[in-house]
């Protein structure tokens, strides 16, 4: 297998050179967003300088070179989570917007008065408010498949039991961005398409680490984020079936969405524009073009061993400490595993954790990470800090996580 | 944000802090949270002729937002309502020797803003929204 040159990626990443406090910077919460390449940059600045124009109606070069770069982008988005073409590439926002789109148009068109709608207790607000809102204007019921006993996996027996209740969707992450739990979706959704239900993947934190492929996942549904993918922010991506797109209702109306307009009356354009009013984020969808590039370059596999790596060795130095504490699968479970490890130093807040090392030029996220009824509710604690890995990372900068954990323990006398 | 934020006497405030508990009876109180970090504090007065007789916290949260309660709690024993009324985010970072920058501003001003409340809804028998603001 090709191993991964992380010193030749790192060199792509110019950010990696500033300082943080006065200190190399560790970054270590690449799953709330990622940083940026070089050549994701750079198709911005080329997209601005040389070719920037409106897309899809003009009639002149700079446009023409516009919607070439920005469908085409769609093209490369779709071979890279294998949909059957890009009609299967909706561009929106991100994946809190994708998700979304599918309560409003085809919740809307579906979801009825005391139908069933599944979720997991591992999900990020993203993957819940808009249910909980769907359920809410329809009257409709939310349900939630627990957690096992461990509190770090779906418990199998109670997504058995809730799919008895026929529920119309289920909608689940693929990786949870709190416990790094990867979830068997595949296996998930087949129970839940016997039951006749739809299924929703929030791939958020999964595309940008592992390869996807949303044929053999066979979900109906799969979102994800371009900004944790090495994209910009703005530009996300809803795949759904495309008989499913077909049968959905457009939610916002205007200009490029439409094929023709009466007084009275329109008709819809093809797939995927149908959902896209409006001017596109032309830049974002030729940043997101670029990302996928990259990745491709350096290879989802490459990337998922790597950083599966770091994360083994990240938990195995974390459990040999005293007094911290990991949510998720441990070390053992590697192939239920991506690389976001939440802990907790007892007696120390997270914010407190996050602000050491954050003095010590170390990037970690505390807080809830927008999976309250999760970190409050099953964890039970009001707020976990986490440190997340990507492609650029290397071990020495769980080393230094390591060592500002021992400073924070030190700071608060804990332990020896 | 500079590590001497965590300076000894903040960690010794965070580990035992003062003036922890409930006042039976207060004559004013209130409650403050940040679902964001789950900073959770209720503060209880005992006022005399508008001056602070006692003042007591209970709650939990990080050692910034605990620390700080802890001395603020201390210093306002004794003081005049009006001197309280004029306090303000200057003398958080008196108590903690430093600002202690954007992303910890909240966990640091929480129990000022729960003592401010609470002098407020006893002068005034309604809960003051300028008072969202310190
Ligand atoms: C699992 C999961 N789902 C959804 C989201 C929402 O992503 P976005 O904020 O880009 O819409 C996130 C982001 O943190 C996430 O981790």
């Amino acid at each position: 297998m090709k191993r991964l040159d992380v010193e030749s990626i790192r060199r792509d990443f110019p950010i990696l050179n500033v300082k943080m406090r006065g200190h190399d910077l560790v970054y270590l919460d690449s799953a709330a967003t990622s940083q940026k390449p070089v050549q994701v940059i750079d198709s911005i600045y080329q997209y601005y300088t040389n070719y920037n124009a409106n897309i899809h109606r003009g009639i002149y070069e700079l446009a023409e070179l516009a919607t070439d770069a920005y469908d085409g982008s769609k093209d490369k988005v779709a071979k890279f989570i294998n949909a059957n073409s890009m009609e299967e590439i909706v561009y929106v926002m991100n994946t809190t917007e994708a998700i979304n789109l599918v309560a409003l148009s085809w919740g809307e068109e579906n979801i009825k008065e005391g139908d069933h709608i599944l979720i997991s207790e591992m999900e990020h607000h993203s993957n819940l408010v808009p249910w909980l809102l769907l359920a809410n204007r329809k009257k409709a019921i939310l349900d939630y498949i627990k957690l096992d006993e461990s509190k770090t996996m779906i418990d199998m027996e109670s997504l058995k039991e809730e799919l008895e209740k026929d529920p119309k969707i289920l909608a689940i992450s693929h990786s949870s961005n709190v416990l790094g739990t990867i979830n068997d979706v595949k296996a998930i959704g087949s129970l839940a398409h016997k039951h006749g239900a739809k299924v929703l993947v929030d791939g958020a934190q999964s595309a940008p680490h592992m390869p996807v492929d949303v044929r053999d996942i066979d979900c109906d549904f799969f979102a994800f984020s371009g900004h944790k993918m090495l994209g910009p922010t703005g530009i996300g991506t809803l795949y759904a079936k495309k008989d499913i797109l077909n049968s959905m209702p457009p939610v916002i109306g205007g200009g490029d969405m439409i094929r023709t307009v009466e007084k009275y009356a329109c008709t819809w354009n093809d797939l995927p524009w149908k959902f896209e009013a409006g001017t596109s984020n032309i830049e974002g969808g030729i940043g997101l073009s670029a990302a996928v590039d990259y990745l491709n370059k350096v290879g989802m596999g490459n990337i998922y061993a790597h950083e599966r790596d770091i994360t083994e060795y990240a938990l195995k130095r974390l459990s040999e400490i005293s007094n911290v504490s990991v949510f998720g699968p441990d070390y053992n479970s590697m192939p239920n595993r991506s690389g976001v490890i939440s802990f907790a130093i007892e007696g120390v807040h997270p914010h407190d954790i996050a602000s050491i090392f954050d003095s010590m030029g170390i990037a970690i996220r505390a807080g809830h990470h927008c999976a309250m009824p999760l970190v409050t509710e099953l964890i039970n604690e009001a707020a976990v800090a986490r440190m997340s890995f990507y492609l650029y990372n290397r071990k020495d900068e769980v080393d230094r996580a390591i060592d500002a954990i021992a400073e924070v323990k030190k700071i608060f006398k804990i332990g020896r | 944000m500079p590590i001497d934020i965590y300076a000894e006497e903040l960690i010794s405030n965070y580990e035992h802090p003062h003036n922890k508990g409930k006042i039976n009876d207060p004559n004013a109180e209130m409650h403050e949270y940040n679902p964001i970090c789950g900073d959770d504090i209720t503060l209880y007065l005992k006022i005399k002729e508008d001056i602070v007789d006692d003042v007591k916290f209970d709650g939990k949260g990080c050692a910034i937002s605990i620390g700080v309660a802890s001395m603020l709690t201390d210093s306002i024993k004794g003081k005049r309502l009006e001197d309280i009324d004029a306090m303000g985010f200057k003398d958080i970072v008196k108590i903690l020797g430093m600002d202690p920058g954007p992303a910890r501003a909240k966990c640091a001003s929480i129990s000022l803003k729960a003592l401010k409340k609470a002098i407020f809804l006893y002068q005034h028998k309604t809960v003051d929204r300028d008072t969202e603001k310190l």
